[in-house]
C-alpha cells in the first residue's frame, strides 16, 4: 500500500496521545497544576494533530462531519464517534481534575478507555480490510494498542511501566513481522483465483491494461524497493524498542526519559511506514505483482 | 446507507465472455466516453498531453499469458469492472453512506455530493473497480450506465451499458443474475462460469466464461491443411536440381 505521509503521522501521533492520555485518566502520573496542564496540553495535542494530519488525505475535508453518520457497519465512522468522545472526556478529565485539585476517578477511566477504544477503532480501519492479508489479523489491533501504551508510558514518565511495556511491543512486533510476511500466501488467493483461470494453465501477466501510472497501481500497487526492508526492520527495533529500554534500565531520571520517547518516536514512525510500504493489497495479483515476494528475508539474503 | 439490503429483486450484471474478448479496449473508450459525459464528475485525466498521462477508467482490460501443459501457450484478455458483489466490502466501509447498493436492482453506487474521498472503499475492493478522480477528489466506479439502461430516451436497442452495447465481439452480456430463466444466467449455467476471488466472499454478480480449450479442436483438422505438393515440379524441380549442382 502506499505509505501515505498523512496516515503515518496520523496513526504515529494520534496512538502517542491517546496512550499518554489513557494514563492520565488512569492517575498516572498523579501531577497537578501546571504539570498537569502540560501533560494533557501534549496529549491532547498529539492526538488533535494526528487526526488534522488524517484531513489531509481527503478529497473533500469539507464534508467530514458526515463520517460520524455510519456508524452501525463502518470502522472509520466508529473511529470518529471515539476520538471525538475521548477527547471530549479528556479535556473534562483535566477541568475536574484542576477544579478539585484531585483526580475525579470516574471521568479518569473513562477518558482511559475511550481513549485506548479509539486506537482500537483506528486499527480496525486496517484490520478489517480482507483485501489485505497482511492487515486482516487480531495483532493489527492488539499492536496499536500496545505501540500507544508504551508511547503514553513514556510520555507520562512511567519508567517502570514503560519498560515492561516496551519489552512487549517489541517482541509483537517481531513475530507480528514474521507471521505477516506469509500471510499473502496463505490466504488462498493468488493469481488463479483472481482470473479464475488457474486450471488452464500456468499463468502469467502478459500485458497490463495502462502503460502509465493509475490511480489503483500508485495506491495499492505500490511497490516500495523492499531490498532496504530488512535493515529497516532492524533500525525500527532498534530506535523503537532496544535503545528506550537500554536507556531506562540505566536511568528513569527525565533526560534519559525524553531521549527514550524520542527514539522510540522516530522508530514508530519507521515502523508505521514499513506497515502501510509492507502491506500487499490483493489488487497487486492481477497485475503480476507479490509472487515470490513472501519472504523478504531470504529474498534480501539472495540479493 | 451503508447497510447491505439482504436481497434485491433484481441482480443486474455482466457476463463476460473471456473465449471471445479480442481486447481491442473498445469498451474501455465507450465506458470513459458515456461516463465523461453524463452520470456524475466527468471522468477526468491529469496531464493527458504531457510526458506521464493517468486518468480514471471504470473499466480496465488485462492481458494474461495461459501455458498449458501441452501445446502453445494462449493469451487471454479480461475486462475487469465493479462486480455489483451482493457482499460489497466497498459499501460497509464508507463512513459517509456515499457508498451504497440499491435494494431494486442491486447496482453499486457512490453518491459523489457525500463522497469525502478518503480511498478507503478502493482499499476494500479486492477488483480494483474504484478509482479516486483526479481532478474531483471523489471516488468514481462502474454505475452499469443507469443513466442508459433506463433511460427511455434512447432508443430501446442502446438501453444497455455503453460497454455492451459498443463490444464488436460480443464478449459482453448485460442481464438479470437474479432471474435463473434470463440469457445471462442461461449462459452461466451453459458455459460454466465463475466467480473472481470467491474465498474473499464478496458474492459477485458479475460472472465470468472461461475461454475454451481452442487448440485442441485444431489439432482435428490439422491434417487436412498438410501441403499438397511435398516435391516441387515442371520448371521449380528444374531450378531446384540446378541450384541444387551450383
Amino acid at each position: 500500500m502506499h505509505p501515505a505521509g498523512s496516515l503515518i503521522a496520523f496513526t504515529t501521533a494520534s496512538g502517542f496521545g491517546f496512550g499518554l492520555l489513557a494514563f492520565l485518566g488512569a492517575g498516572l502520573p498523579p501531577a497537578t497544576g501546571w504539570t498537569l496542564i502540560a501533560l494533557y496540553g501534549l496529549g491532547l495535542g498529539l492526538a488533535g494533530a494526528g487526526l488534522a494530519a488524517s484531513a489531509l488525505h481527503l478529497g473533500h475535508p469539507e464534508r467530514a462531519l458526515l463520517a460520524f453518520t455510519q456508524w452501525r457497519t463502518s470502522w472509520l465512522s466508529r473511529e470518529a464517534w471515539a476520538a471525538a468522545a475521548a477527547l471530549a472526556a479528556a479535556a473534562l478529565a483535566a477541568l475536574a481534575a484542576l477544579a478539585t485539585g484531585g483526580r475525579l476517578a470516574p471521568i479518569g477511566w473513562l477518558s482511559s478507555a475511550l481513549a485506548l477504544a479509539t486506537v482500537g477503532a483506528t486499527s480496525m480501519i486496517y484490520a478489517q480490510l480482507r483485501t489485505v492479508p497482511r492487515w486482516h489479523h487480531w495483532s493489527t489491533p492488539a499492536l496499536f494498542v500496545a505501540y500507544a501504551l508504551a508511547g503514553g508510558a513514556l510520555l507520562s514518565g512511567q519508567g517502570s511501566a514503560a519498560v515492561i511495556l516496551l519489552v512487549a511491543a517489541g517482541f509483537g512486533q517481531f513475530f507480528a513481522w514474521k507471521a505477516g510476511d506469509r500471510r499473502l500466501a496463505d490466504s488462498g488467493t493468488d493469481l488463479g483465483t483472481a482470473t479464475g483461470l488457474a486450471a488452464a494453465g500456468q499463468l502469467r501477466s502478459f500485458e497490463p491494461p495502462h502503460t502509465g501510472g493509475s490511480y489503483l497501481t500508485r495506491e495499492m500497487v505500490h511497490v516500495v524497493a523492499r531490498r532496504h526492508a530488512l535493515k529497516l526492520r532492524s533500525i525500527g527495533l532498534f530506535l523503537a524498542f532496544v535503545l528506550p529500554v537500554t536507556l531506562l534500565v540505566l536511568s528513569h531520571a527525565l533526560p534519559s526519559l525524553a531521549a527514550a520517547a524520542a527514539a522510540h518516536a522516530a522508530g514508530a514512525a519507521v515502523i508505521r511506514w514499513l506497515f502501510f510500504a509492507e502491506a500487499e493489497h490483493v489488487l497487486g495479483l492481477y497485475y503480476g505483482h507479490h509472487t515470490g515476494d513472501a519472504d523478504i528475508g531470504i529474498r534480501n539474503r539472495t540479493g | 446507507m451503508t447497510d447491505l439490503p439482504a436481497t434485491t429483486d433484481r441482480k443486474l450484471g455482466l457476463v463476460i465472455d473471456l473465449d471471445t474478448c479480442v481486447g481491442c479496449h473498445a469498451c474501455v473508450i465507450a465506458c470513459k466516453g458515456w461516463n465523461t459525459e453524463n452520470y456524475g464528475a466527468p471522468l477526468a485525466d491529469a496531464d493527458a498531453y504531457g510526458p506521464d498521462p493517468a486518468g480514471s477508467f471504470l473499466n480496465r482490460i488485462h492481458s494474461y499469458e495461459v501455458q498449458p501443459e501441452t501445446g502453445p501457450a494462449q493469451l487471454v484478455h479480461f475486462p475487469k469492472s465493479c462486480l455489483h458483489c451482493e457482499d460489497a466490502p466497498c459499501v460497509t466501509v464508507c463512513p459517509t453512506g456515499a457508498s451504497y447498493k440499491r435494494a431494486e436492482d442491486g447496482i453499486v453506487l457512490v453518491n459523489e455530493d457525500a463522497c469525502i474521498g478518503c480511498g478507503l472503499c478502493a482499499w476494500a475492493c479486492p477488483y480494483g473497480a474504484r478509482e479516486m478522480d483526479p481532478a474531483e477528489g471523489v471516488m468514481k466506479k462502474c454505475t452499469l450506465c443507469i443513466d442508459r439502461i433506463y433511460n427511455e430516451n434512447l432508443p430501446e436497442e442502446d438501453r444497455l451499458p455503453a460497454c455492451v452495447r459498443t463490444c464488436p465481439a460480443g464478449a459482453r452480456h448485460f442481464g438479470d443474475l437474479g432471474d435463473p430463466d434470463s440469457d445471462v444466467s442461461r449462459l452461466v449455467a451453459e458455459r460454466g462460469g465463475f466467480d473472481l476471488m470467491p474465498e474473499q466472499e464478496t458474492r459477485p454478480v458479475n460472472k465470468y466464461l472461461p475461454p475454451r480449450p481452442r487448440d485442441a479442436e485444431i489439432d482435428v483438422l490439422a491434417p487436412l491443411l498438410a501441403p499438397v505438393a511435398e516435391e516441387p515440379r515442371g520448371f521449380l524441380a528444374w531450378l531446384d536440381r540446378a541450384l541444387e549442382r551450383l
